[in-house]
């Protein structure tokens, strides 16, 4: 692959001297995306799965062959992708449907200080409602979750695993797989999160054999507003509906109602048909260029950054050994809100703050930090324009006397 | 970076070395209000006491960046004194200011006006807006 090629797909990168390192966040979009939103937008935008039309016979079949490709995309069934608002959504899915409804004060839910807010929360709420325990897995000395303390949490009440599959922090690739077969023995289901691992590793959730996977369209080139739920058949088909209304029932009587066979009995409403229509030519791009070639990209970035960083004086790394493109970093004695304003001045985007996973900023033991995340669109010039950045914002704020 | 550079060196950085009116105090006579910001960490706590329509004392604790605390700081040396109307007509100025919205300029902001600058970097006027609206929270509390 070559970024100087794939750059000129996105139109934000117009600007050449735009240096966007928050991918983590969200990613740009590339043109072929944005043509297919306007796509639907201008030749069938009607609703899926109802009209007895044409027009919405083409939007329906392009929504669901979308589905499709996610569905090929990560090795799964076709019933088992259902269509979310995002990550969020489909996780917080899983803990109201199959949480809420399986677990009582006897069980045990195993999270970690490495996960995003919307990994932890909704089973902090399962655990406040129906009193389950909610255990964490010990990180090791560089904020990882290992085996070996995967093991001192799990044991037979453990009924959900819920955790990353690539930290949105510190970049770490959880041993998943290993994770998932443990639990697996033990009597527990896994929900994993994979918002950052779908954007830039290769998922295959038959071989890892997890129950549930999570991701997002727009940190992987797809459009804000859609995101993925991949779960089980088996478990899926058991699971209640958490919202109901519209084209998600079968038959519906005064007093009861029967639902459609899953994916749609958790779709209810007009979905976002053009969103996922949007994802599916994400999902072509990536495979166009080769998600192997992108995280070996990533990793070489990332890599070259850190060995830059590290000579200059006053920056801490807080993930210096991370297995993704993902660099956690603060300049000593300058707060992270303060440092991005010149990061910004210089027409470079970052993150500053708690990225939405405060238990590992704790963890860290720093108000905040900054956060550098690179992606296929990324170049060494990046790299070495954020590096001189470093070192004056690094002079600067020395200047004027922090 | 001229932009910054002013910004910083002027009041800012004085008083985030060295902020005035720092620390709880422990006193039912105070109105505490605390704000936080979960997106970027800035956490603030102001409390005030009035007496006969007079801001007796300001006091504020918490962390954050430089321009959040600086501003939690210089907000309680401009109003610890003036009558609780002419304060409040400060910080309303003040936070207009920085919005950007119309601001009646006959209003002296004192050292606060520094903060105008924080207009061009839209980013952070909530970093500087913060110990305001805290001390806006504790009148409200205490009428």
């Amino acid at each position: 692959m070559d970024p100087y090629i794939l750059k000129k797909d996105f139109p934000v990168l117009n600007d050449e001297t735009l240096v966007y390192l928050d991918t983590a966040a969200s990613s740009l979009k590339p043109i072929q995306v944005i043509k297919k939103l306007d796509e639907y937008y201008e030749k069938y935008s009607v609703n899926v799965h109802r009209g007895v039309y044409n027009l919405s016979y083409i939007a329906t079949e392009l929504y669901e062959d979308s589905r499709r490709k996610v569905s090929e995309f990560i090795n799964a069934d076709f019933s088992e992708i259902i269509f979310t608002r995002g990550a969020s959504s489909a996780l917080n899915l899983v803990a109201t449907s199959y949480g809420l409804n399986n677990l009582t004060s006897v069980d045990e839910i195993i999270v970690s200080e490495l996960e995003h807010h919307s990994q932890v929360l909704p089973w902090q709420n399962v655990s406040n409602i129906t009193k389950a325990k909610l255990v964490y897995v010990p990180l090791d000395i560089e904020g990882r979750i290992t085996i070996e303390n995967f093991k001192k949490v799990l044991n037979k009440n453990t009924k959900i695993v819920a955790l990353n599959y690539i930290s949105n922090v510190m970049g770490y690739i959880s041993p998943i797989k290993e994770i998932i077969r443990l639990s697996h023995e033990a009597g527990a289901l896994v929900s994993v999160d994979a918002a950052q691992a779908a954007p830039h590793i290769a998922i295959d959730v038959k071989d890892i054999d997890c129950d549930f996977l999570a991701f997002s369209g727009h940190k992987m080139l797809g459009p804000t507003g859609i995101g993925v739920l991949y779960g089980k058949r088996k478990l899926l088909d058991e699971m209640p509906p958490i919202e109901f209304g519209g084209d998600m029932n079968d038959n519906v009587n005064l007093y009861d109602a029967s639902w459609k066979e899953v994916p749609y009995k958790f779709e209810t409403g007009t979905p976002i048909i053009a969103g996922a229509i949007g994802l599916g030519a994400a999902i072509d791009y990536l495979k166009e260029v080769g998600l192997d070639n992108i995280a070996k990209h990533e990793l070489e970035l990332k890599d070259y950054t850190v060995k830059k960083l590290e000579e200059i004086e006053d920056i801490v790394i807080y993930n210096k050994n991370a297995d993704t493109g993902i660099i956690a970093f603060n300049i000593e004695g300058v707060h992270p809100h303060d440092a991005v304003t010149f990061f910004d001045g210089d027409n470079i985007c970052m993150r500053a703050g708690h990225h939405c996973a405060q238990l590992i900023i704790k963890w860290l033991k720093v108000v905040a930090t900054l956060r550098v995340s690179f992606y296929l669109y990324n170049t060494i010039e990046d790299c070495d324009k954020f590096v001189e950045s470093v070192k004056g914002a690094r002079d600067f704020f020395k200047s004027v006397g922090f | 970076m001229k932009d910054l550079e002013l910004l910083y060196r002027q009041v800012i950085m004085d008083h985030y070395k060295n902020p005035r009116n720092k620390g709880l105090i422990n006193d039912p006579g105070y109105k505490t209000i605390h704000i936080k910001n979960p997106t970027c960490g800035d956490d603030i706590t102001v409390q005030s006491k009035i007496e006969n329509g007079v801001v007796k004392d300001i006091r504020h604790d918490g962390t954050g960046c430089s321009i959040c605390c600086s501003s939690a700081s210089v907000m309680s040396e401009t109003l610890i004194g003036k009558n609780k109307e002419d304060a409040k007509k400060i910080s309303e100025t003040y936070i207009n200011m920085l919005t950007n919205k119309e601001y009646d300029e006959s209003v002296d902001l004192e050292e606060a006006i520094v903060y105008k600058g924080v207009r061009k970097f839209p980013a952070r006027i909530k970093c500087a807006s913060i110990a305001w609206k805290a001390f806006e929270g504790t009148i409200e509390e205490s009428e």
